[in-house]
């Protein structure tokens, strides 16, 4: 199959995905199930990896500004920016692809082999609403969440580390952090963190519904998806970059 | 009643099946029998409209499947139970959980009146205190028995099973047969079976259709299949000794 008829695939497959739920309290059900397997167990890995991310930012910037006409507290400034702009919602996304991007492939595509998705449509269920469309809704609207909590840890590990290392001062750092203090920018984070989601949510799902063979084919899945939603999130946060920044 | 007319279907260069027509009547128990790959999933998923076939037509109750529009066709599937051959029970969900779902998506019963049907379904199919036990705790024997509670819980018109007695133990199979033959009586549906099993044949098939490579070779009843000298028929089922054996007595005892 040719990639264009993947990605006409996949919008037919969106197509079915939004319509109105079945049964509004089976939907909400899925939602809070969604909430937990898809958003709050990624919360631990995200924070771990903002919090530590922040931290390497801090101590490079400082070892890479040496020149004593440059002010201490540009660590902080850059810090700030680089984790709003750039580590936060694209490095976080690209974690999240990985991890939650492998579990709804695998979850979905495990449903698609042992007939649970047969049985499902046979019940007369839109199997495509019912599975998809509360992952997306949860990650479009939780994935902000988890990114502004990386951002918080991204900017706080990098005092840490501060502190830790001596590279730089508490006072300069803060002053740095709190100078130019520009909202668009974390409204850009957000942007991108809800894009990101959505293809998070749906390319996945795409590889999982409509995987054939047997338990290795789902595994083959799963990895392709992966590398599938990474790369049209870096595809994407350029184009996004470019129509939003400049 | 459900009519299939002239149905064809194709998988890239591979025609599966070429041509198939058959009826099939409440309160009867139809089996397709036929070697592997002679087109019975592939057929009896055309019927449940999981498979679209590029020609003819399949007839619910005299209404086309074909131009039904789709909600037409969720509203006949509710009318609908599957039997699945690996059961296709929802593996993170509860017994419970499982028969209970087609009540919660399609009724606006109370918690109260969907534990009483799902207990009542699980006591007919004779599975008792496994309602907190998820499908991997089951037996395979155990699983059939709760995709068939789950298949009747919404009192269906229709019952389909594909290969429903597969990988179970002799007795077991008897008893699921069984159970699928009463609920067939019990309810007056319409039942359709793929099967492999001979003693199923031999046991509940009242209407039996005879499939080979995508074409419908034969069809009769269970007290037909003994005596029909159709070579394709008596080659699969009595490929055994044994069916040999029963089928020389049975010929026997007819003759006297």
């Amino acid at each position: 199959m040719n990639y264009l008829e993947h990605i006409g695939k996949y919008f037919l497959m969106l197509k079915q995905v939004f319509k109105r739920p079945q049964k509004g309290k089976i939907f909400r059900d899925s939602l809070v199930r969604e909430l937990d397997d898809l958003g709050n167990k990624s919360l631990g890995i995200s924070a771990f990896i903002a919090f530590f991310v922040g931290g390497v930012v801090a101590i490079q910037t400082a070892l890479n500004v040496d020149n004593p006409m440059i002010p201490k507290y540009l660590i902080g400034f850059a810090t700030k920016r680089s984790i709003i702009l750039e580590f936060a919602p694209t490095f976080i996304s690209i974690i999240l692809a990985g991890k939650v991007g492998s579990f709804i492939t695998s979850s979905i595509g495990t449903m698609r082999v042992t007939e649970q998705i047969d049985a499902l449509e046979v019940m007369g269920i839109n199997s495509l609403n019912y599975l998809v469309l509360p992952k997306i809704i949860t990650t479009i609207f939780f994935y902000p969440f988890i990114i502004s909590i990386a951002i918080f840890l991204g900017i706080f590990g990098g005092w840490v580390a501060g502190e830790l290392t001596g590279l730089f001062s508490s006072t300069d750092y803060i002053d740095g952090i709190q100078l130019e203090f520009k909202s668009f920018f974390y409204v850009y984070a957000m942007i991108k963190t809800m894009v990101f989601a959505f293809v998070i949510a749906t390319i996945p799902a795409y590889h999982g519904y409509y995987v054939k063979g047997g338990s290795l084919e789902v595994g083959r899945s799963s990895t392709r998806a992966v590398v599938w939603t990474s790369v049209t999130i870096i595809v994407l946060n350029y184009f996004l970059t470019q129509m939003l920044l400049s | 009643m459900i009519e299939v007319k002239d149905i064809h279907k194709s998988f890239g260069d591979a025609h599966v099946l070429k041509g198939i027509s058959a009826t099939f009547e409440a309160g009867k128990t139809s089996l397709i029998i036929g070697q592997s790959g002679s087109g019975k999933t592939v057929f009896i998923k055309s019927l449940l409209g999981l498979h679209t076939p590029e020609k003819g037509d399949i007839c619910y109750d005299g209404k086309n499947y074909g131009n039904m529009s789709t909600d037409e066709r969720r509203y006949l599937r509710k009318e609908i139970g599957m039997v699945f051959q690996g059961s296709a029970l929802f593996d993170s969900s509860t017994v419970e959980e499982n028969v209970m779902f087609p009540l919660k998506m399609f009724t606006n019963q109370s918690k109260s009146e969907m534990l009483e049907r799902v207990n009542f379904v699980l006591n007919r199919v004779d599975l008792v205190d496994a309602n907190n036990k998820y499908p991997s705790e089951l037996s395979g024997g155990m699983q059939k028995r709760v995709a068939i509670a789950r298949a009747i819980v919404m009192k269906p018109k229709y019952l389909f099973c594909d290969e429903p007695n597969s990988g179970l133990d002799p007795r077991t199979a008897i008893l699921i047969d069984n159970l699928i033959q009463e609920i067939t009586d019990e309810y007056n549906i319409i039942t359709v079976i793929n099967t492999h099993d001979m003693n199923s044949v031999m046991e509940i098939g009242e209407k039996i259709i005879f499939l080979q490579h995508g074409i419908k070779e034969w069809e009769g009843t269970s007290n037909d299949i003994f005596k029909t000298d159709n070579k394709a028929v008596t080659d699969f089922v009595y490929s055994s000794n044994l069916f040999k054996k029963v089928r020389q007595a049975y010929l026997m005892e007819d003759k006297k």
